[in-house]
């Protein structure tokens, strides 16, 4: 599998390191219910077809990325920087 | 026997092989399989469950039958096909799966019982006693069936992994393979043609067609001598493309040894490469598939394909008097070949009414071969006609069930093939593999002229899709003869018909599958075991789902196939793990004291990727624990020096850097005064402990944040998901320097006086407290020093470049020595941190909260922090939750070790009465007895308890009072003396 | 009062380098001083890098300079400033780290050098699609590494300090079965 890195271009999937669904982008805030931080630390859908995952570049230029997989087909939609998406 | 004026073998070499120890003569070009057809040899295997005779059925790496072991010694290979080992000087080669010879096995017994033995044998008879299945009956059938064994040694032959890259990989050399690679070439495409024989021109070289004039050999070595002189061209022969992966990514096996005498030894014997290719186009030919009939199994039989390789490519008749049976105009062509090399025919069979001759030979109408004779070779055949049966005496059965286009890799990636009536078979299915075009017989096209326009237009569609011109290639005129096809699987009658050869699954065999309603061509596969082992049903998996169609009254392509995954044919496990073997299994991370402390004696023992000294010998020591003893006396009475180097540490800058620290760890930074180092505790987000370690103030907005060792490339990553992810506004930026320093712990009451003799400045209690860190110079090097403690006592870590390290590390432990201490290991480390109570990742193990471990005060309440809200939630905070406490001998003095679970006194050592279980122990030599770490229920309120300790693995049972997890200098006082 | 005390350098391939076999050399190369180079938000660090030491900050994938003073892209937003020792000035615009100690730097050039790290390496190196002057943070075998292209046939390969035996494990097993083919 290869993923393209926004910065380094595609690279073989070993230069990355998988951290799970990209949930974790949007951290509730100290205070949200019970409910809000379940969902944002352990729930997670994961159902056939296109996922926003997140990525680390580790081997690579460290960037964290969202990529956009199909879990079906393994297709690669797309890459960007979660501190693009982030923002 | 040799044909004259036959074959691409050079006829004026002589190579001498052995097979089962007598020695064979062939020339160079040829396999073992052409070698020993050639020496009359026609016995070459016995067949996995029957022990039945066998012989070559094909010419390539598709064989089931002809299986043999390579090679003597620790690297002999097992199930090398015959046909795709090149010959070499002095070769061995050995026959496999008969007992005591080939030509006379006694487990050819089994045959006699085959009745007894066809499909869900096994599964329906050695059920019961259940204990009897791995003891005796695996193994005993193990030895009956099977393939040819290793040595059961290390395997000393090197084996590499390498990775190419191009805009397109060509997958077979044969008529379309080259033609496309030609076309793709002269464009200027980055192409590489791989193909898995030595030679390339794959059926050209088994053919006598012409191209442009030329003889098919002739235009094929045309080619691949212009793309050999092309720079942007790489030819991969010996080369099987076994698998076809996500974007673009192929794997390759490359045989670069196996065909020479004797290699240099730091050659290869295999590469395994990993191709990205841009699109790919798969040329990989069709697979001719056999007739199942009554003992269709003998030497002798083999398809008219493979006949016609071994007379064209290396000049072997495979027989004296060869008959041909066949269901389709190609296989004609072996008569007429072989009638042209003076090899006598004896009749062409075709089960067709309507065939047509196609030359002066005797050609029998709507015949079907029903029977065969010869003991350990084929010597007369029975065939039928609507008038009847008659015998007919010939030593070489040429047969063709027709062609299978090679889809497997199509299927690669969950594609299922097409039915194609039109040549009764299975074709890909266009887009199967994203950037893959498949062109050739590989597509179900079957004439040369049609594989070398399909051939170049695969080439002009991708370079088209690739954006690339085209160059404009003439197609050579060959020829086009249409492909003609009458469907014939298995001819009626009584007896065992093969299908799958090399796992003697019957037609009998599948339609009993299908009798006991393993009807799904998945269930048949499994009940029988057709289509495994190492052919993988190349041979036989059309005829079978054939077969299986018609026994359940079904369509073929509702029938469907099996999955065909990688490897396309077997690819050594050793080329696989290639490079991991010894030293390239893991790095090994050397800190700058690893010479020195080897020239010590010191035993070097892992931590992660780490090498780091046990303990450090002395004269008159005989154990590792009297080195430890000592060791920790240094600390505890003058000074010990250790080398901790391998603690992360990451360096933080920016004018948010504190607001990092703030949140990454649970108690405050931003409070901490430069020239201070504070403890930290970080927590995963969902509130159990993530890392300790300490962090020191270099500056207003530059800090230098330690983590374990085992922790630092997690903690790392975490700081960047914090600065990338959660907060990309703030200013502050993050860079390991683990590497840069050479940091090494100077501990004990002396310490300071070890330290002042290296800095160029002294320091005193007022001037460097507990906690104080800051620039010092030693030898006129820029220099830090920390005055921070892992052990408990007076301690500093003084950190150089790392160039420095060796000959710092040097100087310490003289100096040590003189006021009579030294060096100490992770022996004597690992029991000053267990009396001091500090944790480890022995302790902070993902399932203890700051609570657990006694630090909830860590977590601050004017701020949040990573893992702060969930640490909140009410089950983390109950109080019967096992919580950190120490463990001392109550009564008799005995061992304790971590892993040992706790139980209240009487109870019954059992799952359902675990109170808790111990993370660390060691032996103290301040308390003269063990002390342990670990974790108890509600533990914090129950210092005094009696437990009883039980570790079933060593055999310990014994008593210990829970007791606070600090054992040496509760106060403190030692730290700040 | 410290007495008279000298402490000597050790480099980190100390004993281990240089190695030639085949048609490839693999040498231990001093770079000099190397600072990596993280620019705070909004700083113009390519033109106080220019002014002071004559080099742009380098794009992704790129370095910039010439032998002796090279700015080596180095991950996400960070160069490795790679000879001078940095201009104090440059402090103000990004973090400086030392990393002067935290490389083993090594040199493999020769005819086969591009061969012998395709056994290694998981990423292009054609010299089309990695030319002179392009530089990449990949993998080497195990060892995360910065490979830069500095000539035809030259590559200058960085990696942790700690890994420098393996890393010339690594490559000389790979140069001995490239030299064992010719």
């Amino acid at each position: 599998m290869r993923l393209p890195c926004p910065i380094c271009g595609e690279r073989d999937r070993r230069e990355f390191y998988y951290q799970g669904a990209a949930v974790a982008l949007h951290r509730p805030a100290p205070d949200a219910d019970a409910d809000a931080w379940q969902d944002f630390v352990y729930l997670r859908e994961n159902l056939p077809g296109d996922h926003e995952e997140l990525w680390s570049h580790d081997a690579g230029c460290g960037a964290w990325l969202v990529v956009t997989r199909n879990t079906v087909t393994h297709a690669i939609l797309g890459a960007k920087l979660a501190s693009e998406v982030a923002r | 026997m040799r044909v004259a004026g036959k074959g691409h073998i050079d006829r004026n070499s002589t190579v001498h092989f052995r097979f089962d120890g007598i020695e064979y003569q062939g020339h160079d070009g040829d396999t073992v399989a052409s070698a020993l057809l050639a020496n009359g040899v026609r016995l070459m295997g016995r067949s996995f469950k029957y022990h039945r005779p066998r012989g070559v059925l094909t010419a390539g790496s598709e064989e089931p039958n002809a299986l043999m072991t390579v090679g003597v010694g620790a690297g002999r290979e097992p199930n090398v096909r015959a046909t795709v080992q090149e010959i070499y000087e002095g070769l061995e080669v050995r026959s496999q799966n008969a007992f005591p010879a080939l030509n006379f096995d006694l487990l050819a017994v089994n045959d006699l019982a085959a009745p007894f033995l066809s499909a869900g044998f096994y599964y329906k008879t050695f059920m019961w006693p259940r204990a009897f299945w791995e003891k005796l009956y695996e193994p005993a059938i193990r030895r009956a069936a099977g393939l040819g064994a290793l040595s059961g040694q290390a395997d000393q032959d090197r084996y590499e992994k390498a990775y190419a890259f191009c805009d397109l990989l060509v997958i077979g050399a044969g008529p379309a393979g080259l033609m496309a690679a030609l076309v793709a070439a002269r464009s200027g495409a980055d192409v590489i043609l791989a193909d898995e024989d030595a030679r390339m021109g794959g059926r050209l070289l088994a053919e006598t067609e012409a191209v442009d004039g030329l003889a098919g050999a002739d235009w094929a070595a045309e080619v691949v001598a212009e793309l050999a002189g092309m720079d942007n061209v790489r030819l991969m022969p010996r080369t099987t493309v076994t698998g076809a992966y996500d974007q673009g990514t192929y794997g390759a096996l490359e045989r670069v040894s196996h065909h020479i005498a004797r290699p240099d030894g730091r050659l290869p014997r295999e590469t395994f490469w990993r191709i990205v290719a841009q699109r790919s186009i798969l040329a990989a030919g069709a697979l001719e598939r056999p007739i199942a009939f009554q003992n269709n199994d003998r030497p002798g039989i083999m398809t008219a394909g493979a006949v016609r390789a071994y007379l064209n490519r290396w000049g072997v008749a495979p027989g004296k008097a060869v008959t041909v049976f066949a269901n389709n105009d190609a296989a004609h062509r072996t008569a007429l070949d072989l009638i042209d090399a003076g090899v006598h025919v004896t009749a062409v069979l075709d089960s067709r009414t309507d065939a047509l001759a196609q030359g002066d030979y005797r050609l029998i109408r709507g015949a079907q071969v029903c029977n065969s004779t010869g003991r350990t070779g084929l010597d007369a055949i029975t065939y039928r006609t609507t008038s009847g049966q008659e015998k007919l005496a010939t030593d070489c059965l040429a047969m063709s069930g027709g062609w299978n286009p090679t889809v497997h890799m199509t299927c690669h990636m969950n594609g299922r093939p097409t039915w194609d009536e039109g040549i009764a078979s299975f074709v890909p299915t266009a887009g199967s593999i994203p950037g893959m075009t498949v062109a050739g017989a590989a597509l179900g096209v079957f004439s040369v002229q049609g594989c070398l326009a399909s051939g170049a237009d695969a080439a002009r569609t991708v370079l088209k899709e690739l954006g690339q011109s085209v160059a404009d290639v003439e197609i050579p005129v060959a020829d086009d003869a249409a492909y003609a096809i009458s469907p014939l699987w298995a001819v009626a009658g009584k007896g065992r018909a093969w299908l799958d050869f090399q796992n003697d699954v019957t037609v009998k065999d599948v339609k009993q599958a299908a009798t006991e309603n393993f009807r799904s061509v998945e269930h048949m596969k499994r009940y029988t075991t057709q289509g495994m082992a190492t052919d993988q049903g190349k041979n036989s998996n059309v005829a079978a789902l054939a077969v299986l169609a018609d026994a359940t009254g079904r369509g073929i392509p509702e029938t469907g196939t099996t999955t065909f995954r990688p490897p396309y044919t077997p690819v050594p496990l050793a080329a696989l793990g290639a490079g991991s073997r010894g030293k390239g299994f893991a790095p090994e991370r050397h800190t700058t004291s690893h010479a020195a402390s080897v020239a010590m004696g010191a035993p070097m023992i892992e931590a992660g990727l780490w090498y780091r000294p046990s303990y450090f010998p002395r004269k008159g020591e005989s154990n590792w624990r009297q080195s430890c003893d000592r060791e920790v006396g240094f600390v505890r009475n003058t000074v010990g020096v250790c080398d901790v180097s391998t603690l992360g540490k990451i360096d933080i800058q920016g004018p948010d850097a504190a607001r990092l620290l703030d949140f990454a760890y649970t108690n405050m930074f931003s409070t901490l005064k430069v020239g201070r180092v504070r403890y930290g505790l970080m927590l995963r987000e969902d509130g159990f402990v993530m890392d300790d370690g300490t962090t020191a103030r270099l500056g207003e907005t530059h800090y230098v944040m330690t983590t374990t060792t085992a922790a630092a490339g997690q903690v790392m990553r975490h700081l960047e998901f914090i600065t990338q992810v959660h907060h990309p506004e703030w200013d502050v930026r993050i860079m390991s320097v683990t590497e840069q320093w050479a940091q090494f712990a100077i501990a004990g009451p002396k310490s300071r006086d070890l330290v002042n003799g290296l800095v160029e400045s002294p320091i005193d209690n007022e001037s460097w407290p507990f906690m104080a860190c800051g620039p010092v110079r030693v030898a006129g090097i820029d220099a830090r020093l920390f005055r921070i403690s892992f052990s408990g006592e007076h301690a500093y870590e003084l950190a150089v470049p790392a160039r420095y390290g060796d000959a710092l590390f040097r100087v310490l432990v003289k100096r040590a020595e003189a006021l009579a201490g030294g060096a100490y290991g992770m022996e004597a480390l690992n029991v000053l941190r267990v009396e001091k109570g500090h944790i480890t990742h022995s302790e902070i193990h993902g399932r203890t909260t700051a609570f657990d471990i006694g630090m909830e005060r860590m977590i601050s309440a004017n701020k949040d922090c990573i893992g702060k809200t969930m640490a909140a939630r009410d089950g983390l905070l109950e109080d019967d939750r096992e919580q950190m406490v120490g463990f001392k001998p109550a009564g008799a003095i005995k061992k304790l070790t971590a892993g040992a679970h706790l139980y209240s006194e009487g109870a019954e050592a059992v799952p359902e009465n675990d109170q808790g279980y111990v993370t660390s122990a060691a032996f103290s030599p301040d308390f003269g007895h063990y002390i342990a770490l670990g974790f108890v229920r509600g533990g914090a309120a129950r210092h005094g308890d009696r437990l009883r300790l039980v570790d079933a693995m060593r055999g310990i049972d014994t008593v210990v009072e829970v007791c606070p997890p600090v054992f040496i200098d509760p106060e403190g006082g030692r730290l700040r003396g | 009062m410290a007495d008279t005390l000298t402490l000597t350098a050790t480099s980190p391939c100390y004993g281990l380098l240089p190695k030639t076999l085949g048609t490839c050399t693999l040498t231990e190369t001093d770079l000099g001083t190397l600072t990596s180079v993280a620019p705070f938000k909004g700083a113009a660090i390519s033109d106080a890098l220019k002014a002071a030491h004559g080099m742009a900050f380098p794009a992704p994938n790129r370095a910039t300079g010439k032998t002796g003073a090279r700015a080596i892209w180095f991950g996400r937003d960070i160069a490795l400033l790679a000879g001078p020792a940095p201009d104090p000035g440059l402090g103000d615009l990004a973090a400086l780290t030392d990393q002067s100690d935290a490389w083993a730097c090594v040199t493999l050039s020769g005819d086969d050098a591009g061969a012998v790290l395709a056994r290694l390496v998981p990423i292009d190196l054609r010299p089309a699609a990695f030319k002179q002057g392009h530089t990449a943070r990949t993998q080497l075998g195990h060892l995360n590494a910065s490979i830069t292209r500095t000539g035809p046939d030259s590559f200058l390969i960085l990696v942790f300090r700690s890994m420098a035996a393996t890393l010339v494990h690594d490559l000389v097993t790979a140069m001995e079965s490239l030299a064992a083919r010719h």
